[in-house]
């Protein structure tokens, strides 16, 4: 067997709900001690470095602003290549991660926008503009709450998943618009200061505070994405038991129970 | 000009959501687990799942 075929085979393996479950107990408690480990420092750093000589305090926010910010966009993006997972290869755990994924990434948009506009009141004079930037990140988080409500409405989950990840992959054009809004159009919003092609434009007191909590940020979606993974096969299982226990009734009412039934 | 309120609000929403988040995923997992449980005992097995020990002879 070809060192790709392997490869193949070890990707594929994963795809069975069993070794899955098997995998996250493993990995759980590691990830939510390094998460808790990184948001330890990050915050500490949070609280300790200097402030702004023009943002003053109000620097501090960005820690969160800006970490939530990029999570909110690398969720969709997770969700983009489970729907891909899902109508492309079938995978049977793809539309359990997009599934997953949802109210994680909602919950993180929620946070890019509400500590946004607690940044914005002092440092622009309003709690929220119209601007290209904010506009895009609200219909992102319109998008979230659309997909998970979706979800929830259809009873048959094959099409839900079918349904779902199509209109992630059409949403998914919404990313570069986020990303790009700045540049493409005149914004409130600043342009990019750290993932910059000539490198970041901000001091390295702000930026290693900035990027511990991004870390600590990406480490906790990693590990809610993961059990919330495992709960939505656990959630499926139940339903798959129930509807076993009810076929067993049916057959027993009927008096078809029994090896040649 | 310290904007200390802009602050302390920021992080207290922050840790708001973030433990909401947590809670609600430990919360499903427990339940999840739970009716798990009480199905596996009232001997309902999936059809994909083998025979458990105790009932091979």
């Amino acid at each position: 067997m070809s060192e790709q075929s392997l490869a193949i085979r070890k990707f594929s393996d994963l795809a069975n709900p069993t070794r899955f479950l098997g995998l996250a107990e493993r990995l759980l408690p590691w990830f939510s001690g390094l998460t808790a480990l990184l948001f330890a420092v990050g915050l500490y750093l949070c609280f300790t470095t200097e402030g702004d000589y023009q943002q003053g305090e109000t620097v501090r926010i960005m820690y969160v602003h800006v970490p939530a910010a990029w999570l909110s966009m690398m969720c969709y993006t997770v969700m983009a290549l489970s729907a891909l997972g899902t109508l492309v290869w079938r995978h049977p755990l793809a539309d359990v991660s997009a599934r997953a994924a949802a109210p994680i990434g909602a919950c993180f948009t929620f946070l890019a926008l509400v500590t946004g506009s607690l940044w914005g009141k002092p440092m622009w004079g309003t709690w929220w503009v119209w601007d290209a930037r904010l506009t895009s990140v609200f219909v992102l988080f319109l998008m979230y709450l659309g997909l998970i409500a979706l979800n929830r409405a259809m009873d048959d989950p094959g099409k839900a998943a079918k349904v779902s990840a199509i209109l992630i992959l059409v949403g998914f054009v919404n990313i570069p618009i986020i990303k790009f809004s700045v540049e493409w159009w005149n914004t409130l919003h600043q342009p990019a200061s750290v993932m910059r092609l000539d490198g970041p434009k901000i001091d390295p007191e702000f930026l290693r505070p900035l990027l511990i909590m991004a870390v600590a940020f990406s480490m906790l979606f990693f590990t809610l994405h993961i059990a919330a993974m495992r709960n939505e096969i656990w959630r499926r299982r139940v339903t798959s038991m129930r509807r076993q226990a009810a076929r067993n009734v049916g057959a027993v009412g009927t008096g078809m129970e029994g090896p040649n039934a | 000009m310290s904007h200390a309120g802009y602050v302390i609000a920021s992080y207290a929403v922050a840790a708001l959501t973030v433990a909401g988040l947590i809670l609600w995923v430990i919360a499903d997992g427990t339940g999840r687990r739970r009716e798990l449980k009480a199905l596996e005992d009232l001997g309902i097995r999936r059809r994909s799942a083998g025979p458990s020990t105790g009932e091979m002879k």
